[in-house]
């Protein structure tokens, strides 16, 4: 707790469920992480500045900065499955298609046990699939995701967080989703 | 009653809660995620629970009273009173979700009548040992005390 002041991570949370977005919160919250929880897909799309990007397309590139769209820094995306509307391996897919967005990483969660679905979001280029409800040793699995993006903005700091990092938490058992873990 | 048996008691009916499937692990895990910069977080969640819960049962209600019952509705409604009372840890809640979700599968309309039934009593469980688990919190933190952490092992 509290190694390097400037690095902390702002992770963004979706999730339809009102409960669920305030567990999230507060599990993220505990691991020091700045967080903002929309509770849909497109309102992540929004807050991320897709909607925006996609508007500016149709325009020269010579009027927009390059990083126009970068009105917010998120260094995590962690979405809920099951939503209406946009699922989360909708907004997954979408991030990943996004130009700007696609080197952020993204994890699922669902309360579903289903090895097609998971196997669906690991291979679209989910990092983690968590089943909920999700826990304390579920978040702690976010660093290492959290670190490689910041390592390939290459952050002076990096190596003294890693350094830091060398403690590990045990890992929670969920024998259905192991033997499909990405190392 | 003086606080350290204020907390015994306590301390017995939580416990009991756990032994009879009441409640499950994530429920110490709503506990273990409240602290003195969050006091108020597992009333809170409950709090989220118990409104989810209640606008699901009588959503429910209705379309098992429609002519033409919309079972995949259903199944959606159930579905997130699952996944709310999961992550409350109202593990029998939950389960009597599961089963019910199988007769929504089966579209069959008696059998989920009969569910809902389960899921509501198990629903109104949980509710009324929550609210008094809550209360005697309450009267600890009244009389001074302070409200120990439950060790359970499972």
């Amino acid at each position: 707790m509290g190694m390097v002041a400037e690095a902390q991570f702002h992770v963004l949370a979706v999730d339809d469920s009102n409960l669920d977005r305030k567990l999230i919160e507060r599990l993220l919250k505990t691991s020091s992480y700045h967080v903002t929880a929309v509770d849909s897909g497109s309102k992540a799309l929004e807050f991320l500045g897709v909607l925006k990007d996609e508007q500016n397309q149709a325009n020269p590139p010579s009027v927009f900065p390059n990083d126009h769209h970068q009105d917010v820094d998120v260094n995590l995306i962690i979405t809920d499955y099951c939503m209406p509307g946009m699922t989360g391996y909708d907004l997954l897919r979408k991030i990943k298609e996004s130009k700007s967005l696609k080197d952020i990483p993204v994890v699922i969660m669902s309360s579903d046990n289903i090895p097609s679905r998971i196997n669906r979001c690991l291979e679209e280029g989910a990092e983690e699939f968590f089943l909920k409800p999700v826990q304390l040793s579920d978040v702690n699995k976010l660093r290492p995701h959290l670190l490689k993006g910041m390592a390939k903005e290459s952050h002076p700091n990096i190596d003294k967080i890693k350094a830091m990092e060398e403690t590990h938490s045990p890992d929670r058992t969920r024998t259905n989703y192991n033997g499909l873990e990405v190392a | 009653m003086e606080v350290g048996q204020m907390q015994s008691r306590l301390a017995d009916y939580t416990k009991s809660l756990f032994m009879e499937g009441i409640l499950d692990a994530q429920f110490l895990q709503l506990q273990q995620l409240q602290d003195e910069s969050n006091p108020d977080f597992v009333v809170e969640v409950v709090s989220l629970f118990f409104d989810d819960s209640e606008k699901l049962l009588n959503d429910i209600a209705r379309a098992l009273d429609q002519q033409c019952v919309d079972f995949k509705k259903i199944d959606a409604h159930v579905h997130q009173l699952k996944g709310s009372s999961s992550s409350v840890g109202a593990q029998r809640v939950k389960n009597a979700c599961v089963a019910f979700r199988n007769f929504c599968e089966e579209q069959n309309a008696e059998e989920s009548r009969r569910c809902l039934q389960q899921v509501k009593q198990e629903y109104y469980l949980v509710k009324n040992k929550l609210e008094t688990l809550f209360t005697l919190e309450q009267q600890i933190v009244a009389a001074g005390g302070s409200v120990p952490m439950i060790e359970l092992s499972f």
